[in-house]
């Protein structure tokens, strides 16, 4: 009976064209790109709360995939999440986090806090070895007052007041060394978040487009969805619109799609109701 | 236990470059970010070279390697105006980078160029080459990082591919240079819109045979005077002009 197909699926990812997979990329056959937000993410204690930043541009290796992508994701009403990565693996990750952080809030009864998310994702993550890759900057505030986080794909995290991610970290990071201090205003963290993401976004080639930020404080959430938008596209220096019938074909076939259907009424005097 | 030691002299530089021939004018562009994965080494490193008069290079792939092998190609039209008191013909010095190139067949310039300007008869001309050598003369051509996004779009453009022309009409031979100059543009200002490693400026290289009229070039001058700059001196000669740009930095 063990072996016997079922028609219950099990839980959790199926591995069952790892095999063949893998025969296949010995073969010369790589498996499939993924797309992967080649990103800038970074987060930022300030004296009321937290800000978490994002750039917007997705990759499938050299190729831009997308122009203004959403990394800052909802986990609850007062914690965020950032992710760079694969970006179905921090697209998933974060909601099916955010679905056991409501379930938990309703169970409790309680708001939930920080650190239950952190140690929700780094015990996923930590279960798939790293296969999962999602590297994410985690923010927000509770009970317990702010808290920001870096968890990385095998699980390891970091408890710091400020934190970058991703391929523009670097650029994003000298920024926070050169300019952060404790207990900066909502204005002073919001720009030193901007000037970090800019710097990734101009000078790391798997970053740019737009700035996105958050600002989470104790009373309210702000969600600042292209809060600078430095790189808009130029206007064509000429229209591409084609000429009707451009496009050569090799036959014509019109198909009448209308239906008609003749009724005949059958003439009966009895059901003439006009009175005169 | 044997050993094995690994050298690996080569790397890629991104950017794109492009050429198009026109009937009696001839434009070569790329673009001046040099990178090196995910990091921009120079927003500003020239891959558009002026060889002599009538004949510009383009170079792109592995940037020491294409710096190199422009100083070597003048290097050989400077030993030949020496020789001959006058510039190499436009085909001559195609024939002459073939030969460079092929010499280094096992060692190759990891570099793709693409040889613009005016034939001796006057015509607007563009000669592609691969890393060893292999050229042809060609109304337009794209290299690089944004070959394969820019290549297309061109042979849609120039050659007019997958279009057929209205009834009684027939596609034209050659385009106008405000026509050619607008299509390189787009071509540059969309690839940086779609490809990480193109962007930050845009240099466009004007060749003109001796005989052409400038007065289309002289409106679109008046209104960029300040991009574009004139690289010949005699007014009676072929003439050569570059256009400067702005491209995405991000």
């Amino acid at each position: 009976m063990a072996a016997a197909a079922t028609v219950y699926n099990p839980v959790g990812f199926d591995f069952s064209n790892q095999i063949r997979n893998n025969f296949l990329a010995d073969r010369g056959i790589p498996l499939p790109k993924a797309t992967s937000t080649g990103t800038t993410i970074v987060g930022c204690l300030f004296k009321d709360g937290i800000v978490l930043g994002a750039d917007t541009r997705a990759t499938e290796g050299e190729i831009v995939a997308d122009k203004n992508c959403e990394k800052i994701h909802y986990i609850t009403e007062s914690i965020r999440c950032c992710g760079a990565g694969t970006a179905a693996d921090t697209e998933f990750t974060t909601a099916m986090i955010s679905s056991n952080m409501e379930l938990h809030a309703l169970s409790t009864g309680r708001k939930p806090r920080v650190v239950t998310a952190m140690t929700m994702l780094k015990q996923y993550l930590f279960r798939y070895q790293g296969h999962v890759g999602a590297a994410l900057v985690l923010g927000g505030v509770d009970a317990t007052g702010p808290h920001l986080f870096t968890i990385h794909p095998h699980g390891s995290t970091d408890k710091l007041p400020y934190v970058t991610m991703g391929s523009g970290s670097l650029a994003a990071m000298a920024v926070f060394e050169a300019q952060w201090k404790p207990s900066m205003t909502r204005e002073e963290a919001l720009d030193l978040v901007n000037a970090a993401i800019s710097a990734g976004i101009f000078n790391d080639l798997g970053s740019g487009s737009n700035v996105d930020a958050c600002v989470i404080t104790a009373t309210k959430t702000d969600m600042l969805r292209n809060f600078v938008k430095p790189n808009e596209r130029v206007t064509k220096e000429r229209t591409y619109g084609f000429r009707r019938g451009t496009t050569a074909f090799t036959k014509e076939e019109i198909r009448n799609l209308v239906v008609h259907e003749e009724i005949i009424g059958v003439r009966d005097d009895a059901m003439d109701v006009d009175g005169s | 236990m044997p050993q094995t030691r690994s050298f690996d002299p080569y790397t890629e530089n991104g950017g794109t470059i492009l050429a198009i021939a026109g009937q009696d004018f001839s434009v070569i562009a790329g673009d001046t970010r040099q990178s090196e994965g995910y990091s921009i080494q120079t927003r500003y490193a020239p891959k558009v070279f002026r060889l002599t008069d009538r004949a510009v290079l383009a170079v792109n792939g592995f940037a020491a390697d294409g710096n190199m092998f422009v100083k070597k190609v003048k290097q050989r039209l400077e030993w030949y105006r020496h020789a001959h008191a006058k510039d190499m013909p436009l085909r001559a010095i195609a024939r002459l980078i073939q030969t460079m190139l092929y010499a280094k067949r096992f060692f190759p310039y990891y570099v793709y160029n693409i040889l613009g300007g005016i034939e001796e008869d006057g015509t607007g001309a563009v000669y592609s080459f691969d890393p060893v050598g292999s050229y042809e003369r060609e109304a337009c051509r794209a290299a690089g990082a944004a070959q394969s996004l820019v290549q297309p779009f061109l042979d849609n453009q120039i050659y007019f591919k997958n279009q057929v022309p209205a009834p009684g009409t027939t596609h034209p031979a050659y385009l106008s240079l405000p026509d050619v100059l607008s299509i390189v543009i787009d071509s540059f200002t969309s690839a940086t819109e779609r490809h990480i490693e193109v962007g930050d400026g845009l240099e466009i290289y004007i060749v003109f045979a001796k005989t052409r009229d400038l007065q289309d070039f002289e409106t679109i001058r008046a209104k960029n005077v300040h991009l574009i700059q004139e690289l010949t001196v005699a007014e009676d000669g072929e003439r050569i002009f570059v256009l400067r740009r702005d491209l995405k930095k991000d």
